[in-house]
């Protein structure tokens, strides 16, 4: 086993743009759930609306701003959609519609009726051209040790991880004002924070938004290293970001982003150790496609472990798990 | 108005009401004025009431046996329910048809007979949260603390204020969701009031509360109409309702069945059947003996034992 490979690879990943989207989805999910307390299983929808709503302007000739501008757009409507009809229901609505909405995007930009414009199951690529032409970097390679990349590796990482800081203190700011107390009040209550006079449903529409809008950034950032696979963004995609936020801690600001990371790069070891494994013959019962799986298995277990015996995740408040409500 | 056996009386007249004593009587200065409101859940109706008036700046006690339509009038008054038919106005404004948040912003508070404390925010939080017209709670100016920082200092030292006045200032940072039931009920009346409200709907107030601090809620109660604030209350203990009501209104099967001052209120035949089924071993003209009061009784001893305190008798709950 090369286990100079293995690390360096894995830790590789604290830095990867991959970790940098993941994070970001994983700040506006706790903005949903952490903070307002809304049941959102479809952020994986956020992100596929924040890939396609960038990655198809851009492929017709817009300009980088405006296909951002787009993907932001995009999202912010499909927010209203879910948010109109089930804002005014119990929590659980939200998580039966957004569950369902998610396979729905899924499902019609995978259509071959919509080739021309989604690439069907296909998906779409070449949308780099834009984001690479505002590189500053000049051409080369840079870096050390496992941290060698060239100039658009680095500009990826760099957008990506100031988004992420941005994101952050977006979050800091609006939960530390009398706006985070009224959300964080209707996660308690909805019904008492109406009694003392807040528009309820107005909140929760405004923080379905802002978490769906980072969503969509996160989307982008996702898309930047690689090509639009509408095969990404099964529910599979909603419950790691749901493994990560609860991993880091839902309420807290920087749980996303650590949880992003230690995810990552607990992938990237277990897959590095079992492949080795699997090469020099100590597992000759599992192949390299099972071994793949086996990664996952152990992700929900550990998920598992995590909710039983560290419910507040990393970053979190035992205090406030402690009470039951 | 009739006594108990019947034979018509003199009709009773009280400086409250414009003309006789009967149920759905006009006042001489309501606050709240109800119409023909129904609610029907199936084939129950569980609140019709043809009229109502709430007097303006009183204690009104809401009284009735369980499944009478109190809450389930609350819930309408308040926005929290939606009714089949009916008007009503508070302060000459019309309510009906308008969402519990904006309900709140009129002036009309409510707390809740399951008492709905914010668990994960702490008790200043809690308190924080009930203070209006907060310019830090739209989202763009939330992002500039300066905007709002004075408005906020300004609302924290309400806050301490009314939380020092219910006892519960060495709670402060601690989670709401760490109090005692009965110092949840106070918490949840203290942060009503941070609203400033006109009128204030305490629905049980007393439900779940130990003795010693009933007697501290009472004496807030009382505060509340000294400051000029109009209350209207459930509640289900007649010692409290005759103790510190001006008005009782009596709801039996979704219909105001009777209506008048505590004292002669429970005399009315109407009240004596709306209770039989549930109160049939309790004689509730008792209550109006020259016999000793226990809450009287009570607060009595209290002010003996603390002469200096003004609200008599505050019971603190560990």
């Amino acid at each position: 086993m090369d286990w100079g490979n293995i690390l360096g690879n894995a830790v590789g990943e604290i830095i990867s743009p991959t970790t940098a989207a993941y994070a970001l989805a994983a700040i506006g999910l706790g903005v949903h759930f952490g903070y307002t307390g809304l049941l959102n299983f479809g952020q994986a929808a956020f992100l596929l609306i924040g890939a396609y709503g960038f990655a198809i302007p851009t492929l017709a000739g817009a300009p980088l701003v405006v296909a951002v501008l787009c993907a932001i757009a995009c999202s912010v409507i499909f927010a209203f959609i879910l948010g109109i009809p089930t804002l005014r229901l119990r929590a659980d609505y939200l998580a039966i519609v957004t569950i369902a909405a998610a396979e729905v995007v899924r499902y019609i930009v995978t259509t071959t009726g919509l080739t021309d414009f989604t690439g069907a199951a296909n998906g779409l690529s070449g949308f780099k051209g834009t984001f690479a032409a505002i590189n500053p970097i000049p051409a080369g390679t840079y870096g050390f040790g496992p941290f060698t990349y060239n100039e658009y590796d680095w500009w990826i990482r760099i957008v990506g991880w100031v988004l992420v800081a941005l994101a952050s203190v977006l979050v800091f700011l609006l939960m530390r004002s009398p706006w985070g107390r009224v959300v964080k009040g209707i996660r308690e209550d909805e019904d008492a924070v109406r009694s003392l006079g807040k528009n309820v449903y107005s909140y929760k529409m405004q923080a379905l938004v802002i978490g769906g809008g980072l969503g969509s950034i996160a989307g982008i950032i996702f898309i930047l290293p690689r090509a639009v696979q509408p095969a990404n963004y099964t529910t599979g995609l909603t419950f790691f970001i749901w493994t990560i936020m609860l991993l880091g801690g839902a309420a807290t600001i920087f749980g996303p982003i650590v949880g992003s990371m230690i995810f990552w790069v607990v992938l990237s070891l277990t897959q590095g150790i079992l492949y080795g494994a699997i090469e020099s013959g100590a597992l000759p019962f599992v192949s390299t496609t099972q071994a793949g799986q086996i990664r996952f298995i152990l992700v929900g277990v550990a998920l598992m472990l995590l909710v039983i015996f560290r419910p507040q995740g990393i970053f979190g408040n035992k205090k406030e798990l402690s009470f039951s409500v | 108005m009739s006594n108990l056996d019947g034979t018509p009386t003199l009709a009773a007249t009280s400086p409250l009401v414009k003309g006789e004593i009967r149920p759905g009587c006009a006042k001489v200065d309501p606050i709240v004025i109800a119409d023909n409101v129904t609610r029907q859940f199936g084939g129950l109706k569980a609140v019709d009431v043809a009229h109502l008036e709430i007097p303006r700046g009183q204690i009104t006690a809401l009284i009735g046996p369980n499944g009478a339509g109190k809450t389930t009038m609350f819930n309408l008054l308040t926005g929290f329910d939606k009714p089949n038919t009916g008007t009503w106005e508070f302060d000459g404004k019309s309510l009906a048809g308008v969402p519990a948040f904006k309900v709140a912003r009129a002036g009309m508070v409510r707390t809740f007979q399951l008492t709905k404390s914010l668990g994960r925010l702490s008790v200043l939080q809690n308190m924080l949260l009930g203070a209006t017209g907060q310019k830090g709670e739209g989202l763009f100016r939330s992002l500039i603390k300066p905007l709002w920082r004075k408005q906020e200092e300004e609302n924290t030292a309400r806050a301490d204020d009314l939380l020092a006045r219910f006892k519960l200032d060495a709670k402060r940072e601690d989670y709401a969701a760490s109090l005692s039931g009965g110092q949840r009920k106070l918490l949840e009346m203290a942060r009503a009031l941070m609203s400033k409200p006109e009128l204030i709907m305490l629905d049980e107030p007393m439900a779940g509360v130990n003795p010693a601090l009933t007697q501290s809620l009472l004496g807030h109660i009382k505060n509340l109409k000294s400051d000029g604030t109009t209350v209207l209350f459930v509640e289900h203990d007649m010692h409290m309702v005759m103790h510190i009501s001006d008005w009782v209104v009596v709801m039996a099967e979704g219909r105001v069945v009777a209506e008048g001052p505590p004292e002669s209120v429970m005399k009315d035949p109407a009240v004596i059947d709306a209770y039989l089924g549930a109160h049939h071993d309790t004689d509730l003209g008792d209550l109006m003996e020259d016999g000793p009061n226990p809450v009287i009784e009570a607060e009595r001893k209290a002010h003996d034992a603390h002469p200096e305190a003004d609200e008599a008798g505050y019971g603190e709950e560990k």
